[in-house]
């Protein structure tokens, strides 16, 4: 796969040398290749994200396997199930014409309006952005980190719980004490899974980010993300532009390989600890 | 952990009837009373979070899928202006399965096989070392470098179709079910076998004749939820299926539609009758994949295996 696609690319490899990477002035009509702004996208709509899956999906998997009375586990967990179905399309349109409008837009004006004094939420915002497509993609990866910790959680020795409880320990504190410091290399190794889910995902970023070739440090602002750039353009591009977006492909994937590798060594190394 | 529940409630030295008895004897500071419950109350409120998108895209999907959902959309090829009402996405649902179906036909005999081959015969051998390590990084690649991949390495020679898009379903159902029937293989017991081979089964009667049955309601899961995951996809099938209006069941060398396509373009374009499409296809589209989704889980429940 690598071979095949690396070969197609090669010609614009070549031509742009280092600049592919480097630059981010993309123009198809001027045949200019400079894929920053698209790397840049990626990473912090899946930084965004994890931002915000994080938190919910550990509260979410420490309630299922903690708290919850057994009566709720089964319909809360398929409900959670359901959310990984839905087909990432299925999100981008209702992430366009539903959760844009009544959560996105206002909650992205709402940010620049208390926070623009932060580079990082300065406007004019727009839902449409690096903000709204992580909001989206965070949903769409918090059944797969809540579904691998409620593993991880679950693998904890019941006897390791009932010490802490023992000592007496409330629930937090059983929670804080016993399961969480047992579960930290499960938990990364969810995160960077869910990461790397998120580097990958296109459809629904390419209907939410904004299709921009720039660099804002606002995340309030448009951008555009490597994956979406093939998706949007492909139909349009011709001769050496799909070089281009193949060449788009074979970094996205060497970032993603990279993840996954990251992922390993880190819950290796945390296991080994 | 039922039992543990009920107990927690009582604290070290407190009797049932509330009254202390001599042990260590104190029940816990207010201050760590209240971080408990704040911590609990922050755990509910993340459920409650993370259930209203489920509740709200359904909701959304169902209400304004239901306002176009009539039997022209499910037996009407897509009009070519999204200006125009009326048509629908039966191209779509065609391309959907018969890329679903070739995706299968090629991802499910061979996984199977490959599953097989992984616990019964390939133990630490190379290749079996191999197969694991790729189906391992398969699972990580983006499915639209999948696409690109069948794009560079077909499509430019063969055109886009039918054929080119299952072939990148089939990649991504690949690693999916090598997975699940390593996993359901594994847990056959070995007595089973034992007392196979003790009735004088050669190895292949072993494996077809009692291994694989007990191991079917976990294979067919995987399968299922396989089957969900392609029908769902978007991103590769752009690259090599490229999309159609009409309605084709040719398999190479002409362009092919799929439901996601058509939800996807219907989702690009600023006008209210190709969204209201849109939104009808998304609706077909959840209740197929749901199926399957449902499907998998009865077949979970069938598997003995596990519990």
């Amino acid at each position: 796969m690598v071979l095949s696609t690396t070969n197609t690319a090669l010609p614009v490899f070549r031509s742009e040398g280092i600049s592919f990477v480097t630059s981010s002035d993309w123009s198809l009509s001027q045949d200019s290749y400079g894929i920053l702004s698209f790397i840049y996208g990626t990473v912090v709509t899946s930084v965004i994200a994890l931002v915000v899956a994080v938190p919910l999906s550990l509260g979410v998997s420490l309630y299922l396997t903690e708290v919850a009375p057994p009566r709720l586990q089964g319909p809360i967990a398929y409900l959670v199930d359901v959310l990984a179905a839905v087909p990432s399309v299925v999100y981008g349109l209702w992430g366009v014409f539903v959760l844009l409008p009544v959560f996105l837009q206002p909650s992205a004006s709402f940010l620049s309006r208390f926070l623009g004094f932060i580079p990082l939420f300065r406007g004019p915002a727009s839902g449409i952005s690096y903000f709204g497509a992580g909001v989206v993609l965070a949903i769409m990866i918090i059944p797969i980190i809540s579904s691998l910790c409620r593993e991880v959680f679950r693998s904890v020795p019941a006897d390791d719980r009932y010490a802490a409880y023992a000592l007496g320990a409330t629930r937090w504190e059983m929670i804080r004490g016993a399961v969480i410091p047992r579960s930290r290399a499960g938990i990364v190794g969810a995160i960077m899974l869910g990461l790397g889910r998120a580097l990958g995902e296109t459809i629904a970023v390419a209907l939410l980010i904004g299709s921009r070739a720039d660099i804002s440090s606002s995340v309030v602002q448009p951008g555009y993300s490597m994956a979406a750039v093939i998706a949007n353009q492909f139909q349009e591009a011709t001769g050496n532009d799909i070089r281009a977006l193949v060449g788009v492909g074979v970094v996205l994937f060497g970032l993603t390989i990279l993840v996954n590798v990251g992922a390993r060594g880190l819950v290796w190394k945390m296991e080994g600890t | 952990m039922t039992a543990l529940q009920e107990k927690e409630r009582l604290w070290p030295g407190e009797s049932e009837d509330g009254d202390q008895v001599a042990l260590t004897g104190r029940r816990p500071t207010p201050r760590r009373v209240w971080t408990n419950r704040l911590a609990l109350a922050g755990m509910v409120a993340t459920v409650l979070l993370t259930l209203l998108p489920v509740v709200l895209i359904v909701f959304h999907i169902t209400e304004k899928g239901l306002a176009t959902m009539s039997w022209e959309f499910l037996t009407q090829p897509t009009p070519y202006s999204f200006r125009n009402e009326g048509g629908g996405f039966f191209n779509g649902l065609v391309g959907t399965g018969l890329m679903v179906g070739i995706a299968g036909g090629f991802s499910i005999p061979l996984g199977i096989l490959a599953g097989v081959y992984l616990v019964e015969y390939g133990g630490k051998r190379w290749l079996a070392r191999l197969v694991r390590f790729f189906s391992d990084v398969m699972t990580g690649v983006p499915s639209i470098f999948v696409g690109l991949f069948v794009y560079t390495a077909f499509v430019v020679q063969f055109g886009f179709g039918a054929l080119m898009g299952g072939a990148a379903l089939a990649i991504i159902m690949l690693p999916i079910i090598v997975r699940s029937t390593e996993e359901m293989l594994r847990l056959v017991p070995t007595e089973l076998k034992d007392a196979s081979y003790a009735l004088g089964a050669a190895k292949w009667q072993t494996i077809l004749f009692v291994i694989l049955p007990s191991a079917l309601p976990g294979i067919v899961t995987g399968v299922m939820l396989a089957v969900a995951r392609a029908a769902g996809e978007t991103a590769p099938l752009i690259l090599t299926a490229l999309g159609s209006y009409k309605v084709t069941t040719a398999l190479v060398n002409e362009e092919i539609a799929s439901l996601t396509l058509l939800i996807f373009d219907g989702a690009r374009n600023p006008f209210a009758a190709g969204q209201a499409r849109a939104w009808a296809g998304a609706m077909e589209l959840l209740a197929i994949v749901l199926i399957f989704t449902v499907l998998a889980r009865v077949a979970a429940s069938r598997n003995r295996l596990n519990n």
